[in-house]
């Protein structure tokens, strides 16, 4: 999923400072399940907006909306309802459902609630961590399952820096050497030997070198 | 020879090489660079230049290396894939050779996290494995990464690093191996100051003659004083000083601690070179250049061999 985690208040009230009416949308996929952006976190921060301006003796209104997906045009046209008289939109999807809802609704400002983080999967209860850069060609397959592209702070493709200390990585003890992971996955698998094959040096054109990206599927679009 | 390095000269010599470095100030003062410089002129075979260590801006490797080679010191030329995309190291390459610079270091480098820009981006566009790999078609092949032609490719001797001290250790001799696949013709080591552990991954190198398919350099740093191996011991990723190192280096009085350090540093040079597959020695007394010289004496390895260079 994409994980994201709520701005700091303070940066949120300064965004919305200027206006009276605010849409807060919130979206049930991603941020819902890293627990940053969805119903539950859209009811909190709204309470805490209009607490905070309150004090200052602002009577600020917000009106709240949770999409199914806002990075998709088709949930996104449910809030034509719901932007009458509204000063601005506030929304709590990642960057890329902000973006939808700026391109829908030209003339209303949007602002970010939360900050994108990035590709990751619940390491447990409460903890995510990263796990994909969407490098556009996938290495996981000759890696032992890991990739050493996210989970590598050097980015390395050949094996462990000289600073991999105990399984873990030497610019933070809390973080896992991905290539210890990956070669004790290796030796797991009975596949030591791959570790010797080099991997060459990435084409970065599938990832985010070749500018831009986007998927176009000539069967399925119109 | 696959190219014009001293180092490579000494080296296919037989007789033990010695290498020592020289870090670049952090600022516009090429009479460091020089002062550094003169306080190994004659005592070791060629010095590396290193690319922003600790992750630190300094003067450039490059501009340093230039400035030794006009002292007529043979530099090394290191150079990190943290700062630089493969275009940026391979216009350095061709522009560093212009500057009769022949002899190379591909690393890594440290992680910005732990120098004074933790803010900055890191490149990584390569590894140091596939840095090897560049350089070494660049001078084989004379051809860029990209495939075009080099005209009058760059002949470097390529170096790489090794640090027998991380984990996991069983992988440490395969890493070596990709290494010299890749194309490594010289390695140095990270300080040594575990022994035995050294020994035995030697063992593992020589049980694959990799020893035989390239020249090993193994590294040493004089120990200043006993809050120095302490910080080695305990803070600095990938190092191992045994606490009887520690142990010894507490043992005498705080006057004494640098000879004790440098006694220890012969000590290990003298043990070395029984270990069959070293090849040379590479000092790093990091800003303690002054006593590279006595090192080189008490190890027995000065004079430096005439081997008509």
């Amino acid at each position: 999923m994409i994980t994201a985690e709520r701005k700091p208040l303070e940066e949120i009230i300064e965004y919305i400072r200027p206006f009276q009416k605010i849409l807060l949308v919130g979206c049930n996929e991603c941020v819902t399940v890293c627990a940053a952006g969805g119903r539950k976190e859209v009811g909190i921060l709204s309470s805490l907006l209009q607490m905070s301006f309150l004090k200052q003796g602002k009577n600020l209104q917000i009106r709240e909306h949770t999409l199914e997906r806002q990075c998709d045009p088709e949930y996104i046209e449910e809030l034509t309802n719901l932007i009458d008289g509204v000063d601005a939109i506030l929304s709590m999807a990642c960057g890329c459902g902000v973006q939808e809802i700026s391109r829908r609704f030209r003339d209303k400002p949007v602002f970010p609630a939360v900050n994108t983080k990035f590709m990751g999967a619940s390491e447990r209860q409460g903890v995510w961590a990263e796990r994909c850069q969407g490098c556009g060609d996938c290495l996981l397959g000759i890696t032992g399952g890991i990739c050493p592209i996210s989970r590598c702070s050097k980015q390395l493709m050949n094996g462990p820096c000289g600073g991999s200390t105990k399984g873990k990585c030497e610019i933070n003890p809390d973080v896992d050497c991905a290539w210890q992971l990956i070669w004790d996955r290796l030796k797991a698998l009975g596949l030591e030997d791959r570790y010797e094959r080099i991997i060459p040096a990435k084409d970065w054109r599938p990832g985010r070198g070749a500018g831009p990206r986007k998927i176009i599927r000539e069967d399925l679009a119109e | 020879m696959k190219t014009e390095s001293v180092l490579e000269k000494m080296l296919i010599s037989g007789n033990l090489a010695v290498t020592s470095e020289c870090g670049p100030p952090r600022g516009a003062v090429p009479e460091k660079v020089r002062q550094k410089a003169e306080l190994l002129r004659g005592y070791v075979d060629a010095v590396n230049v290193t690319d922003n260590q600790t992750a630190m801006v300094r003067m450039s490797s490059f501009a340093a290396a230039v400035i030794l080679r006009q002292l007529g010191i043979h530099p090394i030329l290191q150079m990190v894939t943290r700062d630089r995309n493969r275009l940026a190291m391979q216009s350095d390459i061709i522009g560093a050779y212009s500057h009769d610079i022949n002899t190379m270091m591909c690393l890594s480098g440290d992680h910005p996290q732990f120098g004074d820009h933790p803010m900055a981006a890191s490149v990584h566009d390569i590894d140091s494995i596939q840095f090897v790999q560049m350089v070494k078609k660049m001078r084989d092949e004379g051809k860029f990464q990209g495939g075009a032609d080099i005209e009058n490719a760059p002949k470097m001797f390529i170096g790489a690093a090794a640090n027998p001290f991380a984990d996991p250790f069983e992988l440490r001799v395969a890493r070596l191996a990709k290494k010299i696949a890749a194309g490594a013709d010289f390695i140095q080591t990270q300080c040594i100051y575990n022994l035995d552990k050294f020994e035995k991954w030697m063992e593992g190198v020589r049980n694959r003659g990799l020893h035989e398919k390239c020249y090993i350099l193994a590294g040493v740093t004089p120990i200043k004083t006993v809050g120095m191996a302490r910080y080695m011991k305990n803070k600095v990723p990938g190092m191992d000083v045994p606490q009887a190192v520690v142990d010894r280096m507490a043992g005498v009085p705080k006057e004494k601690q640098a000879e004790e350090g440098i006694k220890i540093c012969v000590e290990t040079i003298e043990r070395l070179k029984q270990v069959k597959g070293v090849a040379g020695f590479h000092i790093m007394a990091i800003e303690w250049e002054q006593k590279v010289a006595e090192i080189v004496k008490r190890a027995g390895l000065y004079p430096r061999p005439d081997i008509g260079i």
